[in-house]
């Protein structure tokens, strides 16, 4: 009945009214540029009324389609409201599903497992960026989706980690395997340094400060020539080793690779624990509400400084085997571009929710290589997606689902699973 | 009587604006005190003042524990002061929405665990054990406060009412010695202020903490309170027994304005 008075409801005269506003508004905004075109040659303005009708025509069924989608949308949201208890969505009702989930597990361990033996060398080394990505990803969504610190500079914390590793290869000839674990300290080192000043800060003024220590650390690495080598970066880095056996180049990314997804499961596993303990819980209430977190005993510098310190360690981690993998660093891989990507790997992919994040910087840093043909149309599609996600999806790909606790009988000393 | 909490010359200052002037408070072990008074007589500011909020300009705030010894509170985090035994709830409501009750009530466990980072990558035998042992009793404060339907609800999504309790059960988590309530029964209709008067009288007399209380509802206040205390600009008017305070000149003055020919 309800679905009936939509559907009325969408194809009536006012809403038919609206779209021809939009589609009216369109031709106008895009006139200049899609119909007029000077012919420099022959010196005549050609003027191509098609376009304009095309322009119309598109504009007039996008503008139905957008109103419907937005309408599906807020009736999710009643229906939702309606059948709060269960509060799953499908998504999420199917990775609880043991049948599913199960299987699913499995059929990705033996991708991941047999992906080098089956692909190329190009896929592989895609796949191994894109699983440091994961790592980095899974790192700030700590800080931004668990304690709800909107952090702008994250990259400078890969760029302390990948600069660590290179540095103390030139200087000192450390090998990867010593700077792996001096990278993640240099990390949570400077994630406290930054968490220091920030203490007093949330929100805007938060993002803003993070935003100004990104730079700060990337023109220090730029200018400082002595230090850092400037501009011109670090080259030769050594790959990592393993028994100081002679690993062919192709023998030697596949290394990486398995490297990388071994690294990329530590972190789940650990970021995992983190969330599910007294330290996560007290994150998530910081985000939720500052003053009432403190006034519940939560010692909010504390849990400010571990979530920043603890975000960048894996920052400082990325970075070591971001280093090890493209041998050959400068300033310009960390700019402010890079922080705004991972934070994109994050929100598209659902903040605080670790399928979600690992899944959102597999998509965000896979599709881009896969679609190169379409490299030219890569931002106008990037930008598409994160306006649709947000105003459709803005909890993300994949929702993040709180732990539920089921207590057998209704009585006292209910036992939990 | 035993005191659990003392203020003594207890001052606040915003800038030229005096929000406390000398407040002098003795909250007794075991007693239901309520603080009452006009729009702005201060009464949240005290709060903010004894819970760490604010630092108060000058004076003394101090808690005193049951083995009889005296911490003062002044320039304490307000983290720290609950971890001494003060707890409080807010006058509008400062759930964590986007968490399940179980979850809030949890995080009132929060000061009284242990478990560090370590603990808690490596989920080792005493995490675990105290793991179980939050959920438990928080499952079990919970049932004390009737919300154990909502076990897993998002706080947001419950009652007004349960809200309330909500808030006050997370605040007994923290196993407080003195409990401050910032106006319970705001917003509540009769019979949900019957049943916080019920529950009240229970935390007094069964789990054995003081309480100091923020109250409007006049009728509420008089019939729980043992004591009142009367504040209007920042000053304390006065102090008593519910009939003491509501015979008071002072306090009726101040509520009712002067008369013009006095």
């Amino acid at each position: 009945m309800s679905d009936m008075a939509q559907h009325d409801n969408l194809f009536g005269w006012e809403e038919i009214k609206k779209s021809l506003m939009v589609c009216v508004w369109f031709m106008f905004l895009t006139f200049p540029v899609m119909v007029i075109k000077v012919n420099t040659i022959h010196r005549t303005v050609e003027w191509r009324w098609e376009r304009m009708f095309f322009v119309g025509i598109g504009a007039f069924f996008l503008s139905f389609l957008w109103r419907y989608m937005i309408r599906r949308k807020e009736a999710g949201i009643k229906k939702a409201e309606i059948e709060e208890s269960s509060g799953l969505t499908a998504t999420q009702k199917l990775l609880k599903n043991p049948f599913f989930s199960r299987p699913a597990m499995a059929s990705a361990a033996i991708f991941f497992i047999a992906f080098p033996m089956i692909f190329s060398l190009y896929q592989i080394d895609i796949m191994t960026t894109a699983l440091i990505y994961v790592v980095v990803a899974l790192g700030l969504n700590i800080v931004v989706g668990l304690a709800g610190l909107l952090d702008l500079g994250y990259v400078a914390f890969f760029a302390v980690g990948a600069y660590a590793y290179a540095l103390l290869n030139v200087h000192f000839g450390l090998g990867f395997w010593i700077c792996l674990p001096i990278g993640g300290a240099l990390g949570f080192l400077f994630g406290i340094i930054l968490g220091f000043p920030v203490l007093r800060l949330r929100g805007d003024y938060l993002a803003i400060v993070t935003l100004g220590f990104g730079e700060i650390i990337r023109l220090v690495l730029e200018n400082w020539n002595e230090f850092s080598f400037g501009p011109s970066g670090i080259a030769n880095i050594p790959r990592p080793g393993l028994f100081g056996m002679d690993l062919s180049l192709h023998q030697n990314h596949t290394y990486l690779y398995y490297l990388m997804v071994a690294l990329t499961l530590f972190t789940i596993f650990v970021v995992r624990r983190l969330q599910d303990s007294r330290i996560g819980r007290a994150w998530m209430a910081l985000r939720e509400d500052e003053i009432a977190c403190q006034a519940m005993g939560i010692n909010k510098t504390r849990t400010k400084l571990s979530a920043f310190a603890l975000g960048a360690t894996w920052a400082g981690m990325g970075g070591v085997v971001f280093a090890a993998k493209t041998t050959f660093i400068n300033p310009a891989s960390f700019t402010i571009w890079e922080s705004v990507i991972i934070l994109c790997c994050v929100v598209l992919g659902g903040m605080g929710s670790i399928v979600g994040v690992v899944t959102g910087a597999l998509v965000l840093k896979l599709l881009p290589e896969y679609f190169r043909a379409f490299s030219e149309y890569r931002m106008l599609v990037f930008g598409m997606v994160l306006v649709l996600m947000m105003v459709f999806r803005p909890d993300g790909l994949i929702k993040s689902v709180r732990r539920i606790y089921r207590f057998e009988g209704l009585n006292r000393g209910g036992e939990q699973r | 009587m035993k005191p659990v909490l003392t203020l003594s010359k207890l001052t606040k200052d915003f800038g030229g604006l005096r929000a406390l002037d000398r407040v002098d408070l003795r909250i007794h072990r075991q007693e239901i005190a309520a603080l009452i008074g006009p729009n702005g007589a201060g009464k949240t500011t005290l709060f903010n003042c004894i819970t760490g909020i604010y630092a108060p300009t000058s004076g003394e705030v101090e808690l005193v524990l049951p083995d009889g010894k005296i911490t003062r509170l002044n320039g304490l985090k307000p983290d720290k002061v609950t971890t001494l035994g003060m707890a409080r709830t807010f006058q509008n409501i400062r759930l964590f929405q986007n968490m399940t009750v179980l979850e809030n009530v949890m995080i009132g466990r929060h000061c009284r665990m242990h478990a560090g980072i370590p603990g808690a990558v490596l989920r080792n035998a005493r995490t675990r054990k105290e793991e179980k042992a939050v959920i438990n009793d928080s499952y079990r404060i919970l049932e004390d406060f009737q919300l154990e339907q909502y076990v897993n609800e998002f706080a947001k999504n419950l009652p007004y009412g349960a809200q309330r309790r909500l808030e006050i059960a997370r605040a007994m988590a923290t196993e407080p010695l003195l409990l401050l309530l910032d106006e319970p029964a705001a917003g509540m209709n009769v019979q949900e202020t019957k049943e916080l008067d019920e529950l009240i009288l229970h935390l007094r007399d069964k789990e054995h903490v003081s309480i100091l209380l923020i109250e409007h509802d006049m009728k509420l206040v008089m019939s729980l309170s043992d004591r009142i205390f009367v504040v209007d600009y920042g000053r304390k008017i006065a102090e008593g027994t519910p009939e003491e305070v509501s015979r008071d000149p002072e306090v009726i003055k101040a509520y009712l304005g002067e008369e013009a020919d006095a």
